[in-house]
């Protein structure tokens, strides 16, 4: 019998043997204690691998046609950060690039990174690191906030130009929800269990 | 099933990246555990928490001062320059009929910060108080605050978002303006705040009473 403890308020559950979508609640304070997930390597490289796509077409395609006074240009999303470097905020400059970039990026990467040699029967070196890493930085993903700043400043930039969506802008809409759905579909218990049995670094 | 205790009480730890549940070793001054699964460094409780959620609490809320006084962006059209405070912006999206605009920001950069570090000042004093109150109710506010605290951040996107397409297209002038550092320390203190604080505490004081 597995046993766990409640992460928020550490009692001890006895757990039976657990279905393939399940979620084990604290019988004293009520949290989720965890969640096990259906098919989950290959639901997550699934959603891992179109979220790498989108995020690739985020950053190389236009994202915004903005018009005013006549003059019309085309911003993408590198061009835009590297904008704000130069104008010297580069406190918040670095704060977007790695809440909304660099975060993300590792998460896909480091997805893909474990759970490919895991369909494989394998367990890649580094795993753990990478995992706990993975675990470790969740928080400061925030990508789904990013997009809604988008759309607040659109709404206040309305009445000064005219702005029209891009390609970019239609991948990042559909990339933060595969990234979501990715994060979602990963069961951790099932996973280090599956690395344990494979062995150490 | 047999009484329900705590891990603490069973002399054993959870993992706190891995989530598998050891016996807790006997350790001398100077020592540490590491998870025999997956090398995280094995802690029973999350270290100096109280300590150190009221300094990220304390420090959160000195710069929620500048963050809100001082002004968040600074606009120039033809001229006429423009310094708007978190609040008079809210109030600019009200006067221009974007009340739905209005309400995502105030709720995010005002009333979300502010929540946050009134529950985790009180959830501090509960434990100091050493109450036995409702805690399944107090585990509760943790999770919302855990949970509601990134969307702070909603403001400074706006603000960074704004300069760049701004700088990009040939409109007028905006920039930020020095509360904009202020503010995101403030949403990232908060979050560490959050991080620190541990809600095992909470029932740590409930077993104790009972013994």
């Amino acid at each position: 019998m597995q046993s766990i403890a409640c992460q928020k308020c550490d009692l001890v559950h006895e757990l039976p043997p657990l279905p393939a979508r399940a979620t084990v609640l604290c019988v004293r304070c009520g949290s989720v204690i965890f969640r096990t997930k259906l098919d989950t390597i290959n639901r997550t490289i699934a959603w891992t691998i179109a979220a790498l796509v989108l995020f690739a077409v985020a950053i190389t395609f236009p994202f915004l046609d903005i018009r005013s006074g006549g003059v019309e240009r085309q911003t993408a999303l590198l061009t835009g950060i590297r904008e704000i470097y130069r104008q010297d905020m580069v406190g918040l400059a670095t704060l977007v690039l790695v809440t909304c970039v660099i975060v993300p990026l590792m998460q896909l990467s480091g997805l893909l990174y474990i759970f490919i040699p895991l369909k494989f029967n394998r367990r890649i070196p580094f795993a753990a690191v990478c995992f706990r890493t993975f675990q470790q930085i969740q928080p400061w993903g925030m990508m789904e906030v990013f997009m809604l700043g988008i759309l607040v400043a659109l709404v206040k930039l309305s009445n000064m130009a005219t702005i029209l969506p891009e390609v970019a802008l239609f991948a990042f809409g559909l990339l933060i929800f595969c990234l979501a759905f990715a994060v979602s579909s990963v069961d951790a218990h099932h996973i280090w269990e599956r690395l344990e049995e494979l062995g150490h670094d | 099933m047999t009484e329900w205790r705590s891990a603490r009480q069973l002399g054993m730890v959870l993992c706190h990246d891995c989530e598998l549940l050891v016996n807790w070793p006997a350790l001398t001054a100077g020592q540490s555990a590491a998870c025999p699964r997956c090398g995280a460094h094995l802690q029973q409780r999350k270290p100096n928490s109280v300590r150190r959620t009221w300094a990220f609490v304390f420090s959160a809320l000195i710069l929620y001062l500048p963050a809100n006084l001082l002004p968040i962006t600074i606009s120039s059209t033809l001229g006429e320059v423009q310094s708007d405070t978190i609040m008079s912006g809210v109030i600019y999206f009200i006067k221009t009929g974007s009340f739905g605009v209005a309400l995502i920001i105030f709720v995010a950069s005002i009333i979300i910060p502010l929540a946050k570090l009134a529950i985790l000042s009180y959830l501090l004093l509960s434990l100091h108080s050493r109450t036995t109150w409702r805690p399944k109710d107090r585990t509760r506010l943790y999770r919302f605050t855990e949970a509601v605290g990134r969307w702070s951040m909603l403001d400074i996107y706006v603000v960074t978002i704004v300069v760049a397409l701004v700088k990009l297209g040939v409109v007028a002038n905006v920039d930020a303006g020095p509360a904009a550092i202020y503010f995101a320390g403030v949403v990232v203190i908060t979050m560490f705040a959050a991080q620190s604080f541990d809600p095992r505490l909470i029932w740590d004081v409930l077993e104790d009473s009972h013994e």
